[in-house]
């Protein structure tokens, strides 16, 4: 089950945010006027945004289907579900990455980790279902969806280059 | 005569959009460049009579329009939870950062009522460059952000009776004139913040009419006429647009910032640029050395709250660093009330320009540094 934290944030609206299972924390702030600010917690410090994208509410909706919303209660403040076995996160790229530069299929994530990548956040745009040709830069962030180990080997891979 | 008029308004507005634009290529707020470029434009450009009228009362919307908005970005609910959580936070900075002023005021000599309006302008953070710092590099999210809103709250309520007490003292006169002129500012500010408060809902509800353009006519009319009755009634017209800012609330409160917000753009840097205009540039620099210091002190200061308030939510050293770099940063407030306090104490201009210019680099460089700055820090205050 997941915690939801929930902190008014006096002139811009409010901040819904939990500690993920895979150590970061994840958030979203409703701002006053319907845009949506999704963020994800830097790793090294915890209480700053590594990523936050802003969606308008239309986007937003999209969003939350594309994680699952339509089978899962909308409203914010609510328990929220979480699928069995199925984990997520977003792994950001570092210049230091081995994979840098590198097509996506050199990583060769789904065979080593068994995760997918599901898509490759470029600038605040996304790229969805990148093929193995797909170049990666540092700066990028991967969002990968696999088992729960799978998603913790496929960041050691990206930042190191060994899934162990 | 018209060609003349608009000639000069268009090259003051054009001067504007080019330091804002600078400001933005380095990252910075574009507050005092526009104080910098009124002190350039003063000193190359002559101003007719009417193009000099038009910018000093486009200056005093300018004033308006920022307290109305600031009004409007909260609810009466907000307020109340906010103070309520915040009050020992809220203290100390009270404590910490009014006091600074005071001392500055007395050390240089000036007339005490011009220590509390020093006071005022170290006290007050930019909620306006705080906001846009969190805004623009993606702080929002961040574990200290709530600590930091939560004093701009308590300041800007604390200056919402700040303003009117100063303002009655300003007037001047005898002690039963003093006192009866306090009593009067305090009163119809009472009176105003309760009805706000109570039957907000009521004049949201009225005004809030379908059409955009009736909409913006409406809520810029009632805004000035509350200003100008406020003013007459020597309570200060700015604290009369931010009772209506605040006594505006749901739809109607989001709708106008929508609309009024580019009006307050034009006319808030038309307000720092005409404060530029009319600085004695021979006293500034006198005043370089208690600016830099009053800057450093109250930097320290202003610094140690946000540290102090975020540890106490719990933050991390780095998150405890932002939140007070944050909000060293002193802006709008300052100068507003330095322009309140110009007659009584020439000074308190050059004064207040040089120290935001100073306050306003600081915040936002230091803030850059806190992975390398801020262990050290937590070593020394012990975090």
């Amino acid at each position: 089950m997941v915690r939801l934290e929930e902190t008014s944030l006096p002139g811009v609206g409010m901040r819904y945010d939990f500690d993920g299972r895979f150590g970061k924390r994840v958030g979203v702030i409703v701002h006053r006027d319907g845009r949506r600010e999704m963020f994800v917690s830097l790793r090294e410090d915890p209480d700053a945004c590594a990523q936050s994208i802003t969606l308008d509410e239309g986007e937003a909706e999209v969003v939350a289907d594309l994680l699952g919303g339509s089978t899962v209660s909308r409203r914010v403040g609510q328990t929220m579900q979480d699928i069995e076995g199925l984990a997520m996160d977003w792994l950001p790229l570092e210049r230091g990455s081995p994979f840098a530069g590198r097509a996506l299929g050199d990583s060769q994530m789904r065979t080593r980790t068994g995760t997918s990548v599901v898509a490759v956040m470029r600038a605040g745009q996304a790229v969805p279902a990148p093929g193995p040709e797909f170049v990666l830069e540092a700066g990028d962030t991967v969002v990968v969806v696999g088992t729960a180990g799978g998603v913790r080997r496929a960041a050691r891979l990206l930042s190191s280059g060994a899934e162990h | 005569m018209l060609g003349r008029l608009f000639l000069e308004l268009g090259t003051v507005i054009l001067a504007l959009a080019l330091v804002g634009r600078a400001a933005g290529r380095l990252g910075i707020t574009p507050i005092p460049l526009y104080l910098m470029a009124g002190i350039g434009l003063g000193t190359v450009m002559h101003l007719d009579d009417t193009a000099e009228k038009f910018i000093h009362t486009g200056a005093e919307i300018g004033a308006i329009l920022l307290l109305f908005i600031l009004g409007l970005e909260y609810t009466s609910d907000e307020l109340r939870t906010n103070l309520r959580a915040n009050r020992r936070i809220g203290l100390l900075d009270l404590a910490l950062n009014f006091t600074p002023g005071v001392v500055a005021g007395a050390l240089l000599g000036l007339p005490p009522l011009a220590w509390v309006l020093l006071g005022g302008i170290t006290y007050l953070t930019s909620s306006g460059i705080a906001s846009k710092i969190l805004s623009d590099l993606g702080r929002l999210g961040n574990r200290e952000t709530p600590t930091i809103l939560a004093v701009c709250v308590i300041e800007d309520v604390v200056m919402a009776f700040y303003l009117p007490v100063v303002a009655a003292l300003l007037i001047g006169g005898s002690l039963l004139t003093v006192g009866v002129n306090l009593a009067l500012a305090l009163t119809a500010f009472g009176v105003t913040f309760f009805l706000a408060m109570r039957y907000g809902h009521v004049l949201s509800r009225v005004l809030n009419v379908p059409s955009d353009e009736t909409l913006l006519l409406g809520v810029l009319g009632l805004v000035l006429v509350v200003a100008g009755a406020a003013d007459l009634l020597k309570v200060s017209a700015a604290i009369g647009a931010f009772l209506v800012g605040i006594a505006l609330s749901g739809e109607v409160a989001h709708r106008a910032r929508a609309q009024i917000e580019p009006l307050r753009d034009l006319f808030a840097a038309v307000f720092f640029l005409f404060f530029g205009l009319q600085l004695d540039l021979a006293a500034v620099p006198d005043v370089l050395l208690p600016a830099a210091l009053l800057a450093l002190v109250t930097a320290v200061t202003k610094f140690l709250v946000g540290w102090h308030g975020a540890a106490q939510a719990g933050v991390q050293s780095r998150g405890r660093f932002r939140a007070g770099t944050t909000l060293i940063p002193r802006g709008e407030f300052s100068i507003l009330i330095a322009g309140l306090g110009l007659g009584l104490a020439p000074v308190l201009g050059p004064l207040a320009a040089v120290y935001v210019l100073l306050t306003a680099i600081i915040g936002p460089v230091l803030a850059r540094f806190d992975a390398a700055l801020a262990p050290r820090v937590a070593r020394v205050l012990g975090g």
